[in-house]
């Protein structure tokens, strides 16, 4: 006599009847599909640009020298990218990643130039970062004010102490410590396969976010703070410190990205410096398929983002689309993009 | 009988291969209340989605609305066919007046523009007719849920609806709320709407239904009469077996008197609290009773450290402590169930073993806070099995399961750390017949391994049925106790006089 109760028993016993085994790994394969669908998310549409460009470009895209450029342009973007996949998890935003790059970068050089303290340059300039997140983080946290605002104004003015740093102008230091990781590549197997260093530290990026995020209790609490905000508080999470850890992270991720700037331009520039990353960053990780309102999202995802946005620039110079056309073209694909992908889930999860 | 107004047959609604509905048939008249029971899952809900038009039937059934064939084939053709559904979370608009919800989407305009004013003058007599307090203009979010749902039922009325669905309209609401809703409903049915009405609690049912349809496992089971009407008839139909206990109390009653943990000593919030004290001991379920907005959830949410305490103090094991937030409540081994799984308590989007672990995953952690992930596996599993939750596997998100088993996963959380107080607030709030009973057997259990238990329930047999006294609050105070040979016995008038007030009357 099959009920509702006395089935689903079943389910939990280790011997299950054959349709009750089938129905309950029916759910289960069709979430872990979702999540499938999910993680993968952009990756083919990622596949599919890359081959286009390759034909239109006459095969001058999968050329190694080419993919080495994609990845180093991809580079300081993923690294601000993972920092904003952080904070958008827990329902925020970051739009001051890309100031904040600007005076992490214009600290590193200035002190690049004190004899005796250059090589300090490099933490330095990832401290700063990460100074001026927490500084979000705790308006954001103590003061309950909304991260939208709070970043929109220290986009602002964290602009301003950039241009303070070198008394607006550029600073250069053309014999800048550690130089290496913004121009050499690491070389794997030599004369054949070598990578940037900007790409093999936004990966190391990727790899640590992954691990924080899926393996570590905090990375939990940034989903559940996402998620839902009044549970986690009400589950015992310490909510404020969450919030103040994600914003460190951006913060700290964007004084390493300008850290990757300074030492690939040896130079820096208060005003222009990193002017709108934040928006290639957070398209990135919307592109990823991270929930805009939180508690949903991978750092995978984040990846294929930023690698789509770098291969895009890269394809639409080598096809020779005019700088102006670019533009255009770039938006309309990641309105398309993120409209494919909104359908795909919506048919995975329709029940 | 007059014609019916609706009939649906051979309805049948598939999700993936899986039928939700396997032809089903319903019939009501205009003038009824047609009560729809059957357990979580046995397909009430989407029957009625399926009349109001949120989702589209299989191919093959038909649904006919006085007499003639109705396409429902989206939620506008629903209200256009006549049918109101009334949910059991309420779609309202906080931020909106009452006027402009009631109108939400019909709005009436004088050229283009919104006419608000006479949108206003024809709701008051709309008002007036469900003999509500408050006025058009009043903000939705500022009012009581039970007012909230007279807002809904308003917006029924001016969509001129001749079938109403209300899906459990009283988990929500007070004693006193609950009757006025009833006294509507009657109201309603002689003004010749035809009610269909989900509910998992009996008395409603007696009180209210002229025919009951009982549905499992998405098909008809049956329909009765209101002579046939009998509890015993339609537990017998829901789960297809006989219930003999439905509540459950074996624990040892004595430890009311036994060794005390918590006691809270003339706490208040300033507002809604002001000045509680109680004592619960180890191994006793104490009720807290009292009218929706008496102040319970409050007095649970300062004793949880979730709302700031403005005087008094809380006393564990009679050492006195403070508790500045959750956080700290559960470090003192204080667990809170909140009335509101879904706000409050769950994390939808997340697997149930996450869920279920997740008060207890910085104990666990490894090196560097690293989740040790057999460790939340194993407590998963035994939480799955010790509550018996009906799930796929723990890797299922825990928004896609019922009502009672998300409820047991929310439960699973707090125990996993071993609470020494467990606060209940409306523990079978939203929950079916089956999983109600079997979460009344896991308070039972932790009461006999000595938890100290405060349940704060609005339904007044299952205080009785499990608590081994009561509590009741009126306007932020204890208003008095009832308990077993007192002077109070524990009945359901003396729990309701305390909480109204009327016993003062008595007594002066």
């Amino acid at each position: 006599m099959p009920h509702e109760s006395s089935r689903s028993q079943d389910a939990v016993a280790t011997r299950v009847a054959p349709s009750v085994a089938k129905r309950s790994s029916e759910e289960e394969k069709r979430q872990r599909a979702q999540v499938f669908i999910r993680a993968i998310g952009m990756l083919p549409v990622l596949l599919l640009l890359c081959v286009a460009f390759h034909f239109l470009s006459d095969g001058r895209f999968f050329t190694g020298q080419n993919l080495g450029i994609v990845l180093q342009q991809a580079a300081v973007n993923t690294v601000l990218a993972a920092g904003m996949t952080f904070v958008i998890l827990t329902g925020g935003i970051d739009l001051s990643v890309g100031s904040i790059l600007a005076v992490s970068a214009m600290a590193g050089l200035t002190l690049s130039k004190l004899p005796g303290l250059a090589e300090l340059w490099l933490p330095v300039s990832v401290l700063a970062g990460l100074a001026f997140g927490l500084v979000n983080g705790a308006l954001i946290a103590s003061l309950r004010l909304p991260p939208f605002i709070v970043t929109l104004g220290s986009l602002t003015a964290v602009r301003g102490v950039a241009r303070l740093i070198g008394a607006d102008t550029t600073v250069f230091n053309p014999s800048i410590p550690f130089a290496f990781i913004g121009n050499g590549s690491l070389t794997l197997i030599p004369g054949v396969v070598s990578i940037p260093w900007l790409s093999v530290v936004a990966l190391l990026v990727i790899l640590a976010s992954w691990f924080v995020l899926r393996r570590t209790v905090l990375g939990v609490h940034i989903y559940a703070v996402g998620g839902n905000e009044s549970a986690a508080r009400l589950a015992g999470i310490k909510v404020w410190a969450v919030i103040l850890f994600v914003y460190g992270v951006s913060g700290l991720l964007a004084g390493l990205g300008g850290a990757m700037q300074a030492a690939r331009l040896y130079a820096a520039n208060g005003l222009q410096l990193g002017q709108s990353y934040e928006l290639d960053a957070i398209t990135a990780v919307i592109l990823g398929g991270t929930s805009f309102v939180g508690g949903i999202g991978s750092i995978w995802g984040t990846l294929v983002g930023a690698l789509i946005i770098a291969v895009l620039s890269n394809g639409l110079i080598l096809t020779g689309v005019s700088d102006v056309w670019q533009y255009v073209i770039k938006g309309l694909v990641i309105i398309g993009a993120v409209a494919l992908d909104r359908y795909r889930l919506h048919a995975s999860a329709r029940t | 009988m007059s014609e019916p107004i609706l009939e649906m047959r051979r309805v049948s609604k598939s999700f993936f291969g899986m039928k939700a509905l396997r032809d089903v048939d319903l019939i009501a008249y205009p003038g009824e209340v047609h009560a729809l029971m059957g357990e979580n899952g046995a397909g009430k809900s989407t029957l009625m989605k399926v009349l109001s038009g949120a989702y589209r039937p299989d191919p093959g059934g038909e649904i006919r609305i006085e007499g003639k064939t109705a396409r429902i084939d989206g939620p506008l053709a629903g209200r256009a066919a006549g049918i109101s559904i009334i949910y059991q979370e309420l779609s309202l608009a906080p931020n909106l007046t009452v006027a402009e919800n009631i109108y939400l989407g019909r709005e009436t305009s004088r050229s283009g523009l919104i006419a608000r004013t006479s949108m206003r003058e024809s709701v008051f007599p709309m008002l007036a007719r469900l003999g509500a307090d408050f006025a058009p203009d009043a903000l939705v979010g500022e009012l009581s849920i039970g007012r909230q749902q007279l807002v809904e039922i308003a917006r029924a009325l001016a969509a001129k609806s001749k079938i109403l669905i209300m899906d459990e309209p009283t988990t929500a609401l007070s004693a006193g709320e609950t009757e006025r809703l009833f006294a509507l409903i009657r109201q309603l049915r002689a003004d010749g709407l035809a009610i269909l009405y989900i509910s998992h609690r009996m008395d409603e049912i007696y009180r209210l239904a002229d025919r009951v349809t009982v549905l499992r496992d998405g098909a008809l089971v049956g329909s009765l009469d209101r002579p046939q009407i009998k509890a015993e008839t339609i537990i017998r139909m829901m789960v297809g077996r006989d219930v003999s206990s439905f509540y459950k109390k074996e624990h040892d009653p004595s430890a009311v008197r036994g060794r005390p943990v918590l006691s809270v000593v003339d706490i208040a919030d300033g507002q809604r609290v002001r000045g509680c004290s109680l004592t619960v001991h180890a191994g006793e379920v104490l009720g807290l009773a009292g009218l929706v907005g008496a102040g319970r959830t409050e007095l649970a949410h300062l004793i949880f450290g979730a709302a700031p305490i403005t005087s008094g103090e809380i006393r564990l094991e009679s050492r006195r402590i403070t508790i500045a937030s959750p956080h700290e409540a559960l470090e003192n081994g204080i667990a809170y169930l909140t009335e509101d799984r879904k706000a409050f308590g769950l994390f939808l989007d997340m697997s149930c073993l996450y869920n279920i672990n997740l008060g207890v995953l910085g104990h666990d952690a490894g090196l560097g806070g690293v989740v040790d992930r057999q460790k939340a596996r194993e407590r998963a599993k035994d939480a799955f099995s010790s509550l018996s939750i009906r799930a796929p596997g723990p890797q299922v998100t825990a928004g896609s399961l019922s009502g009672g088993n998300q409820q047991k996963v929310l439960l699973s959380r707090l125990l996993a750390a071993s609470p020494k107080v467990l606060i209940l607030d409306e523990p079978t709030r939203g929950v079916d017949v089956g999983a109600k009973s079997e979460i009344y057997t896991i308070i039972d259990n932790l009461a006999k391994s000595g938890v100290a238990i405060l349940v704060i329930s609005s339904d007044l047999p299952e205080v009785i049925g499990i608590c081994d006294r009561v509590l009741v609050m009126k306007a932020g105070r204890i208003a008095g106790e009832a308990a077993p040979h007192s002077a109070s016995p524990m009945t359901q008038e003396n729990i309701m006089k305390l909480a109204t007030g009327m016993g003062e009357l008595d007594a002066a």
